[in-house]
């Protein structure tokens, strides 16, 4: 298997037939995707389909059984040693994870510290920034997520909503080259979903490549580049927004966006008329 | 009334207010009286009963001869003996606490032999009493005449007679921090495995490396949990010092025997004994109490706010628990 092209349209990231299992149960069946520089991705799919998988397997969090991720062309996890791939040490898998930037559905801010030490730590810690430094920029990134007041707070003491944006602070404070959201927005009570989803979508105005997973179909007509259908540990249809919710060529994506539709009219059917 | 009208329509809304319930001024649980609670009384009677007999029996019974502890309570020998106990728990506290944290982490290490190694250590440290050990160490001379540092099967660079290293104070060091790393890594590794998954997998999400990770991340919060339990384990340790008084190794329990076989104070000499174990593990206790409130930080909403929670004063009336 070769790298990916390089020049000037080479993909930030870039996987080609990624396997994963799980027992005897296969979780990723060959996935392929490019993911170019700027551009949002938008990964669809029902419960159980690998999108979770998909993330943390290019995050180098779950091993991989088969394929192959690269970033900006770099092959991640392995490497070339005398004609074969071995698996990289430790601290260069961890290096490589520093260029990406992950937020979890359940946010994994660090409880005993406080806001401000969540964003700086790694900053400081792994990336070698300055504190004052790491620190001006902590401070400047709460500005933008609109928590200006939460510096010294305990991740326990705010709302799921603001966990969330500062989770999004801390991945973004280091300077990634790909943001990975995993459904970032499902673990939320629905009334505070817009307030990160709009943090997502000024994240995604400011030029960033990123991958969503989401179950969001309003947020990612809107915010995604391409969407990519997932099911089965497959890709199973890719396309502009357009082309992904309103000409779906495969059943199950048909099938997938029937199930929401009539799960978005019995929502509204239930919430009182205003 | 239109309350059994029928009309569904009422159902919903409130029945009009008693006339009675509305000249009284309106309820406010603030202006509330506690309830009377006799049981609490009865309860509470007994024991001030049994404490007022428990003094008396302290101070009346002439046998514990207060005066003779008042006399050796600070006496050197006995100090001496208190500061080798508090010496030796601290010691072994410290160097089996650091052990058992490599064994947790060689437990849950997916490493196989090295998983292995540290479970067999622990299965078998945890589960020999440790007044075997102490004795067994004391006599390693017989099994091992020498002990020398060199390459295994290859040439020796330094040789010593065991009957010189294994002193009672060796084998009194060697023996409680081999027993407390096997509880200790038990503990820990209880802890290690309370922390969320998911706070590893940030830790490497943020690029931390393995260590950084359980160092910055995993073990400050598995402190919460490892730190109640390594208080018992503390004050035991402290206590089980006083076995160390069979290799002839001069503890608290150990210097007041030599003073009462000679006087024959000896129920003045152990309540001495159990004045200062009381104190000490009195002064761990609060020193747990403030560490626990040091890893309980960010934990709940309130952590932040100094002070603790208000406790009830007397209790004997008021709203059930
Ligand atoms: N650690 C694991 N051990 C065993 N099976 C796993 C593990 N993680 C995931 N799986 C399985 O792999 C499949 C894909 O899981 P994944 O979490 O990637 O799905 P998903 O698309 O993210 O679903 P959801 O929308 O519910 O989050 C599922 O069938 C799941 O049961
Ligand atoms: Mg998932």
């Amino acid at each position: 298997m070769t790298a990916p092209g390089s020049g000037p349209a080479r993909p930030v990231l870039s996987v080609r037939g990624l396997r994963k299992v799980f027992g005897d149960h296969v979780a990723l069946d060959g996935v392929d995707l490019d993911v170019h520089e700027g551009e949002v991705v938008v990964v669809l799919g029902p419960s159980g389909s690998g999108k979770s998988t998909l993330v943390r397997c290019v995050h180098q969090l779950e091993s991989v059984d088969g394929g192959a991720a690269y970033l900006d062309g770099e092959l991640l996890g392995y490497e070339q040693h005398r004609g074969h791939l071995r698996p990289l040490p430790e601290a260069r898998v961890a290096r490589q994870r520093r260029r990406m930037g992950m937020v979890f559905q359940q946010f994994n801010l660090f409880p005993h510290w406080t806001v401000l030490r969540n964003i700086t730590e790694a900053a400081v810690k792994v990336h070698g920034q300055r504190p004052e430094e790491a620190r001006r920029r902590a401070v400047e990134l709460l500005e933008r997520t609109g928590l200006a007041d939460k510096h010294q707070a305990h991740p326990k003491q705010l709302s799921g909503g603001q966990q969330q944006r500062v989770a999004i602070a801390r991945a973004v404070a280091t300077d990634p080259r790909i943001m990975l959201f995993d459904e970032p927005t499902s673990a939320l009570d629905p009334e505070l979903v817009d307030e990160v989803l709009s943090v997502v979508r000024d994240l995604a105005r400011t030029g960033m490549t990123m991958v969503v997973v989401t179950h969001e179909m309003d947020f990612a007509r809107e915010v995604a580049d391409r969407c990519v259908f997932m099911d089965r540990g497959r890709v199973v249809e890719v396309g502009t927004p357009q082309e992904v919710f309103e000409a779906p060529r495969s059943p199950r994506l048909q099938a997938f966006l029937t199930r929401f539709a009539q799960r978005q009219q019995r929502a509204d059917a239930a919430a009182p008329a205003v | 009334m239109t309350l059994l009208s029928g009309d569904a329509s009422m159902t919903t809304t409130h029945p009009a207010p008693d006339p009675a319930v509305q000249e009284r001024p309106p309820d406010d649980v603030a202006a509330a009286r506690p309830r009377f609670r006799p049981g609490r009384w009865l309860l509470g009677a007994v024991l001030l009963v049994v404490g007022a007999q428990l003094a008396t029996f302290l101070v009346g019974n002439e046998r514990f001869e207060w005066d003779v502890v008042g006399e050796y309570l600070f006496h050197p020998t006995v100090l001496q003996g208190l500061g080798m106990s508090v010496m030796l728990t601290v010691i072994a506290m410290v160097v089996g606490s650091a052990l058992g944290v490599v064994l947790a982490a060689g437990q849950l290490s997916d490493f196989g032999p090295v998983r292995w190694a540290s479970t067999l250590y622990v299965g078998v440290f945890r589960g020999i009493p440790p007044l075997v050990q102490l004795i067994f160490w004391y006599n390693l001379a017989f099994l091992v005449p020498d002990v020398s540092i060199g390459i295994p099967f290859g040439p020796t660079f330094a040789s010593w007679s065991a009957n010189e290293v294994i002193t009672p104070l060796t084998a009194a060091l060697i023996g409680l921090t081999l027993h407390e790393a096997a509880y200790m890594a038990e503990i820990v590794r209880a802890g290690i495995l309370a922390v969320d998954p998911g706070q590893r997998d940030a830790a490497r999400a943020m690029g931390f490396n393995g260590r950084q990770a359980f160092f910055k991340v995993v073990l400050p919060q598995a402190m919460r949990v490892i730190i109640p339990p390594t208080g018992s384990q503390f004050i035991s340790l402290l206590k089980g010092t006083s076995l160390v008084s069979v290799i002839a190794m001069s503890d608290l329990l150990h210097s007041v025997q030599v003073i009462y076989n000679r006087t024959y104070d000896v129920i003045p000499m152990l309540v001495v004994a159990c004045i200062w174990y009381l104190t000490v593990v009195t002064v761990l206790s609060l020193g747990q109490k403030r560490l626990e409130r040091h890893f309980g930080r960010g934990h709940d909403r309130t952590a932040t706010v100094a002070g603790g929670r208000r406790r009830p004063r007397l209790g004997l009336a008021g709203a059930r628990a």
